[in-house]
């Protein structure tokens, strides 16, 4: 227990201190590390879907994209001056605060991912992976083309002037001057994800040891032995769905504000693809390895840019930095599969445990 | 219980199926005593576990009708036959192969709790009293059915007839009035067959019913109150086990060609 509080306290310190550390060598290497926490928020959300429940969705990026956009819409001067009906009541545009918005966006995004989930409750597997995917690429072109008869989206140009997210009368969006020391935007950020980021790790892990939690593992291991021990598969079917959406919402949300600009662009299948790499190379199911994967895959491109620059002059220019990016972490992916096929940090194997049965579950009852 | 022992539990009548240009059922029906064992035997491809998939829902029959305790039900979604009252096992295992044996089990108690996922995110006084009571019901059945200290293994980990226990216990925590295995001694030796004969007397000391599909004869004959049999989807005996065996179209079945006349 000790032990436990120990290895708490010293983690909180650490990452509250990583970003003052960080940013003495740039603020780029902060802005590294939030990117990356909104991966691992997106990963722990579709975590929910494929990890827990079992049903693998390739196209998750879809509940990220409405966050944004609902995000783009309520908090830029983007509707006021496309519509006029909204310019009458709102002049200065559209200032949605941040704890009304997030609320917003984690309810569309549900409803957005029980919408799209409901069709595909029979599907399994590949057939599953394909239907899903076609949704998220779906919804990129509905953004891409919504800019015409009512430019709602803006088209491919996409929103800017997003509202910076302001917590308790700070904008994150302005430098902070606090106790002698001068907080960069990026730093600010850094704080706010993490917090949610912890957050979100507490709601996954309590839903994930409950009872829903034991429903949707057994939907994973056997759908039929589930529905004959009166499991409602498609009621705990459409709640990991919609629940999953939430995370990728809320991630939306503080993805459009951090980058005050979003495009369809952003939405791609491959962001899909590589929030499914990052749940199955950090292990399965299991939260720290998905936080794992979602770190490593959201820094590695960002830490091979620094090795692929001199490779690219050895070779006199030849060699294209983004092709080389994309083969090293192809390569690494490759070699986690073929040596860690469950993942870098999958859930313990129960038989390896030696400790007896009534201890470890008579503690927990 | 609700039922009392000795009315009739379940009364299935009339019940046919076709698959494409087998009839595979052809109104059968049956109807098992509170606290029975009841039988189902028949000769391979005979219609057995198609009849027992149509009770539990799996496979809806092209008519039929069904009564569970005195009240109508209709066995049209698979997961409200285990909320009515009936839960299977499988012919081949279908156990949660990578969770442990306690987790199996606890899966089994969710239709008969309630507490929602935001009281699990509140960890509220009602989620933490439920999940004791979850955990404790599961010991007690994996101590029930002989696999007391092994809750912790994976399922997957365990031995064939430690599979076949899990799997009952796993049934038996959506507390079923009717108990319905799909050849549970397939695969078992002779100690292991002992054991579940033993377990499955000791399920109906607790009042609880049991439909029986078995190939082991010694088994069915020694343990059933009432065995029916089918043929090529039809129903050709019911009865107590000695009037089954000498029934002359029972034999003819398993031994074949008896009914046809010579050449």
């Amino acid at each position: 227990m000790k032990n436990r509080l120990l290895t708490f306290l010293i983690s909180a310190v650490a990452l509250a201190v990583l970003p003052l550390l960080l940013q003495g060598f740039g603020e780029a290497w902060v802005r590294i590390v939030d990117t990356a926490l909104l991966y691992i928020l997106l990963a722990l959300g579709l975590n929910i879907v494929v990890g827990f429940a079992g049903l693998l969705d390739l196209g998750y990026i879809a509940f990220y994209a409405v966050g944004a956009y609902m995000f783009a819409l309520l908090a830029s001067p983007h509707l006021s001056e496309n519509i006029p009906a909204i310019a009458a009541m709102f002049p200065d545009g559209l200032h949605t605060p941040i704890w009304l918005a997030i609320p917003i966006a984690a309810g569309v995004s549900a409803l957005a991912g029980v919408l799209l989930g409901a069709p595909t409750l029979k599907l399994r597997g590949d057939y599953l992976a394909i239907v899903t995917l076609g949704f998220g690429e779906i919804i990129r072109v509905f953004l891409n083309n919504l800019d015409a008869p009512i430019n709602i989206t803006n088209g491919p140009k996409g929103i800017n002037s997003i509202d910076a997210i302001s917590v308790g009368g700070v904008s994150l969006g302005q430098p902070w001057h606090v106790a002698g020391m001068t907080l960069p935007p990026v730093t600010l950020h850094y704080y706010l994800f993490l917090a949610i980021v912890v957050v979100a790790v507490v709601i996954c892990l309590r839903l994930h040891d409950s009872r829903l939690g034991r429903a949707w593992l057994a939907i994973r291991e056997d759908e039929i032995a589930a529905k004959a021990m009166g499991l409602n598969t498609r009621n705990l079917k459409l709640l990991a769905f919609g629940l999953g959406a939430t995370f990728g919402g809320v991630s939306g949300v503080l993805f459009a504000s951090f980058q005050g600009f979003v495009s369809p662009e952003s939405f791609s299948l491959q962001e899909s693809v590589m929030v499914v790499a990052m749940v199955v190379l950090g292990g399965l199911g299991h939260i720290p390895g998905v936080i794992l994967g979602a770190f490593l895959l959201a820094a590695l491109p960002e830490v091979l840019r620094h090795v692929a620059g001199p490779l690219q002059a050895m070779t006199g220019g030849r060699l294209d930095a983004a092709i080389l990016r994309q083969l090293l972490v192809a390569l690494a992916m490759i070699g986690i599969m073929l040596l860690r096929p469950r993942g870098l940090w999958p859930s313990p194997r129960h038989e390896d445990r030696l400790i007896p049965d009534e201890g470890t579950q008579g503690g927990r009852a | 219980m609700s039922t009392h022992m000795g009315s009739t539990l379940l009364s299935v009548a009339g019940v046919s199926k076709r698959f494409g240009g087998v009839q595979a059922l052809s109104e059968v029906g049956l109807s098992i005593t509170a606290g029975h064992v009841h039988g189902l035997i028949g000769p391979n491809g005979a219609g057995k576990t198609t009849f027992f998939n149509v009770i539990t829902g799996l496979v809806p029959s092209d008519q039929g009708r069904f009564e569970l305790a005195g009240k109508a039900y209709k066995p049209t979604a698979v997961h409200k036959v285990a909320r009515a009252g009936i839960a299977r096992t499988f012919q081949n295992i279908r156990l949660f192969a990578d969770m442990t044996a306690l987790d199996n089990v606890r899966v089994g108690r969710h239709v008969r709790t309630k507490v929602g996922w935001w009281q699990a995110l509140l960890r509220t006084k009602a989620f933490t009293h439920e999940e004791a009571m979850i955990t404790r019901d599961a010991m007690a059945l994996l101590d029930f059915v002989g696999l007391s200290g092994k809750g912790s293994q994976t399922a997957r980990t365990l031995s064939y007839g430690d599979q076949r226990r899990l799997e009952i216990a796993r049934a038996l925590a959506t507390e079923p009035k009717l108990l319905a295995l799909d050849e549970p001694a397939a695969g078992m030796n002779a100690t292991e067959k002992v054991q579940l004969r033993e377990l499955i007397e000791r399920i109906r000391q607790q009042g609880r019913s049991v439909l029986l599909i078995e190939h082991d004869v010694k088994l069915v004959m020694g343990l059933c109150d009432h065995v029916t049999v089918l043929d090529q989807g039809k129903l050709i005996a019911s009865g107590s086990p000695a009037q089954v065996q000498r029934d002359p179209a029972v034999i003819a079945a398993y031994l074949g060609g008896a009914h046809q006349p010579a050449h």
